[in-house]
């Protein structure tokens, strides 16, 4: 099966004729502009190999989100990064190349993280293998981690081991009134100390909290932090951006700065995640004046949706970073057939 | 002699003299890192004190095509700091500034010259610290952490060095300079920063730093739990897991490694014990409590004879001491020894130690084994003469096994002291002649001449051509399913 996966690429490589690599098709609205021949890989799909004693599962690209996860709760275990779907065709392949990280980034990790190994077709139809199932590895060059994030641009993502966490034994959430500069103070302080903090959002002067840990840490950490306890399924609102801030036609804008950061004076109303290292932005505010505030904070702005990708998607690179994306492109993928612009016109 | 170098010459142009070495008796102490097996006398040291005097020498070299080694403490134990014949040793010794400690961010900026365990005592007055233990942290630096992507005992929670970085700074070979990675989390484009860590010097030269510190847990104890045989203690580790535990440390020691720390540092180690496990709980006094005690439920279900838990902090570190004195303890019984680090799935635990085992007979070597059980990461270590060429030999052929095995299991040859000169052949047990292939196209996409660390962690085809002959036993390779050339 993985055969003629390859044999595809192959095929695709000596005609020189783009190939469009897509699961459930849940993150088209990510990138740049979408070129090439759809490359369906939903059809290469399941779980290799899953050992909870080993907290390690190991799947096929095309094996659904959902259905990873369920199983993993079955055995008291999740994906530590909290990945989100953003629809229920949500595939394994697209999310570890997407590389998106939920709420839980700012304290278990991100997705790249997490990543062991990965079974990857590069662009002369290889079929290649890095990392393993492993926690610990250091021999070659990190390759599996390269490719999480990578859009697709450099291979097929066949295969991919990961990391995995019990689930934690209890979960509760406070919500706390706070104006923006009080709650990002909060939010760091919070992570300077040994507190069982596993999300944080702030909108609109509410500052919501969430704890995660052992049933007896859980509980003595809300006396500190303060606030109500509230109720309602929040964080999966924030994760799936099914929250009312998300809706509306006006771009939104992914600000990621150094958690310290002082709220970022721009047109348009926020969200802020991750202890204040990740600030959503609605805005229809000029892409210039967005990039450069978050550059002026040592950050940088990715326009995550928006009808109108003109001023690109992602920060441009430096110019030496940008020679090395290129490199590594046709390193991987020498006749640029994956995703050909879908990063960057390099890469 | 030296002086007269043409690289010499060009050096002096923008460093002081005291930055250059070139007579044997200044070069000496550079011929070896913790590898003492391999040693090189290089051709120039160079230690600059800036960043700036970095990028000169980087653009000397490349421009006289001269390779280079970067070095940090040399403390590394696969022989990636080895120093060429005919190249400069980069050492990094003099960047050894703390830039900042900022505790409302929790990250630290370092020079690459730091050791590891400054970073914990500075962030310690904050609540803070660095979570890479590696057990020479007291003599390590950050910018070899980096290169190696070093691990230590709380790797199962904490992660290793690459989950701990934030971000690096440096220059290519040709002086170019590169940031990747930083305080805002995910950089756009490719991970390069995943790239960087664990590269073995061989992508570009470090010269900052920027760590994650985490807050210090209220408190940590410790369970050291005893065992009858090995096998029992692995599989009380999978219970321990199984039950949604992840101990903030989980380390596993066999007699023969007990007897000879016992010996040197009297940890209070049971040495009736054929394994002593030490499994640790960190977090607040409640969580700590309540973990311990399920812990403990769980040893004594998987056949746990005796327990012990710390009843203070000074007992805590008493219990580590042994385990972080294994290398040096062992040292002392033996003339020298080799320390392997290959890294294999938990479940494969019992059928490695029985093959080590065997090995010890059929070398006629002995190989007390430390390891993080969490993580499934052995530091089988075996002692030899390296004054006995035979005895030289015979270990080099064991630890090629042992890598092999692992391997073999679905594991790795190296799981956190990196490949270096060391386990070079290994790496073509391990990879495909396409995946190394690769590997060389990553390297050359930062470093086109191949000017940097070159020889070390990525074998060249020749060199795996002549390993597999060398390794054809009766006509028949290990893994006849792997594609040869």
């Amino acid at each position: 099966m993985i055969e003629s996966l390859a044999d595809s690429i192959r095929e695709a490589a000596a005609r020189h004729r783009p190939l469009r690599l897509r699961g459930g098709g849940t993150k088209d609205f990510y990138g740049n502009a979408l070129r090439g021949e759809v490359f369906d890989t939903r059809g290469y799909s399941g779980i290799v190999a899953y050992e909870p004693t080993e907290l390690v599962v190991t799947a096929r690209c095309g094996t659904s989100l959902s259905e990873l996860e369920k199983k993993l709760e079955a055995n008291g275990q999740c994906l530590p990064f909290e990945p989100p779907h953003f629809g229920p065709g949500a595939t394994l392949g697209g999310c570890v190349a997407a590389g998106l990280s939920g709420p839980r980034r700012a304290s278990a990790g991100a997705l790249r993280d997490f990543v062991l190994g990965v079974k990857l077709i590069d662009g002369r139809g290889q079929a290649l293998s890095f990392g393993g199932q492993v926690m610990k590895n250091v021999a070659g060059y990190d390759v599996s981690r390269l490719v999480a994030g990578s859009l697709g641009t450099l291979g097929l993502i066949a295969e991919v081991s990961l990391k995995l966490a019990p689930k934690p034994q209890a979960e509760s959430t406070l919500r706390l009134e706070a104006p923006q500069a009080r709650a990002l103070e909060l939010m760091n302080r919070w992570a300077g100390q040994p507190l069982p903090v596993s999300a944080t959002a702030w909108h609109e002067g509410e500052l919501t909290v969430r704890l995660s840990g052992s049933a007896a840490g859980v509980r003595a950490a809300a006396g500190g932090i303060g606030g109500a306890a509230l109720d309602e399924p929040f964080w999966r609102g924030i994760r799936e951006q099914s929250h009312a801030f998300f809706s509306g036609p006006k771009p939104l804008w992914r600000l990621s700065v150094p958690s310290t950061s002082p709220p970022l004076e721009l047109q348009g109303r926020q969200l802020i995640e991750w202890g204040g290292a990740l600030r959503w932005l609605k805005s229809s505010e000029d892409p210039k004046t967005v990039r450069a505030a978050a550059k002026r904070c040592n950050g940088h702005a990715t326009l995550f949706r928006a009808p109108d990708k003109a001023a690109g998607c992602f920060s441009p690179l430096e110019p030496v970073l940008a020679r090395v994306h290129g490199q590594l492109k046709s390193a991987f993928d020498p006749a640029g057939i994956f995703n050909p612009g879908r990063m960057y016109p390099e890469a | 002699m030296g002086a007269a170098l043409p690289v010499v010459r060009a050096l002096r142009e923008f460093l002081p003299e005291r930055a250059i070495l070139h007579e044997e008796e200044d070069t000496r102490p550079y011929e070896c890192d913790g590898l003492t097996a391999y040693r090189q006398l290089p051709m120039v040291v160079a230690l600059p004190e800036t960043e700036e005097q970095v990028r000169r020498i980087l653009q000397t070299c490349s421009a006289l095509k001269i390779p280079v080694v970067p070095r940090g403490a040399g403390t590394g134990l696969s022989g990636g700091a080895l120093p060429l014949g005919d190249g400069v040793l980069l050492s990094m010794a003099k960047f050894m500034r703390v830039l900042r400690i900022d505790p409302l961010a929790r990250v630290a900026v370092v020079q690459p010259g730091v050791r590891n365990a400054v970073v914990s005592e500075l962030s310690a007055p904050f609540g803070l610290y660095y979570a890479p233990d590696p057990s020479s942290q007291i003599a390590c630096t950050i910018g070899g952490n980096v290169s190696e992507n070093s691990g230590g005992v709380h790797c199962l929670k904490y992660g290793l060095t690459l989950h701990n970085v934030l971000g690096v700074r440096g220059f290519t070979i040709d002086g170019e300079p590169l940031q990747l990675g930083g305080e805002a989390p995910d950089a756009p484009g490719y991970d390069l920063l995943a790239l960087a860590v664990g590269s073995e010097g061989m992508l570009f030269v470090l010269t900052e730093v920027t760590l994650k510190l985490l807050p210090k847990p209220q408190c940590a104890r410790v369970i050291m739990a005893s065992f009858g045989d090995v096998e029992k203690a692995g599989a009380a580790v999978a219970d321990v897991i199984a039950a949604g535990i992840v101990p903030a440390g989980l380390e596993m020691m066999d007699r023969p490694a007990t007897q000879a720390v016992e010996q040197f540092v009297h940890a209070g180690y049971d040495l009736e014990a054929a394994a002593i496990l030490l499994c640790e709980s960190d977090g607040t006094p409640e969580e700590v409590e309540d973990e311990i005690a399920r812990m403990q439920t769980l040893l004594a279900r998987a056949g746990a004879t005796r327990m012990t838990v710390s009843r203070d902090e000074a007992e805590r570190l008493r219990f580590w001491s042994g385990r972080k004195a294994a290398f040096p303890a062992v040292g002392r019984i033996s003339p020298d020894y080799y320390c392997m680090d290959g890294t294999i799935p938990r479940k494969r635990l019992g059928e490695v130690l029985r093959f080590i085992a065997a090995l010890e007979k059929k070398y006629g070597l002995r190989c007390p084994n430390v390891f993080h059980a969490g993580d499934g990461n052995l530091h089988p270590l075996i002692l030899f003469d390296a004054n006995n060429a035979d005895e030289l030999h015979r270990t080099e052929l064991f630890a090629g096994e042992v890598l092999e095995k692992c391997v073999e299991v679905g594991g790795t040859i190296t799981g956190e002291h990196g490949v270096g000169v060391e386990k070079i052949n290994q790496m073509c047990v391990q990879f495909r002649p396409t995946e190394l292939e690769l590997f060389r196209a990553v390297k050359r996409a930062f470093d086109p001449q191949g000017l940097l660390n070159p020889g070390k962690a990525v074998p060249t085809l020749a060199r795996c051509s002549e390993y597999g002959r060398m390794r054809v036993h009766g006509g028949q390779l290990p893994h006849p399913e792997l594609p040869r050339f």
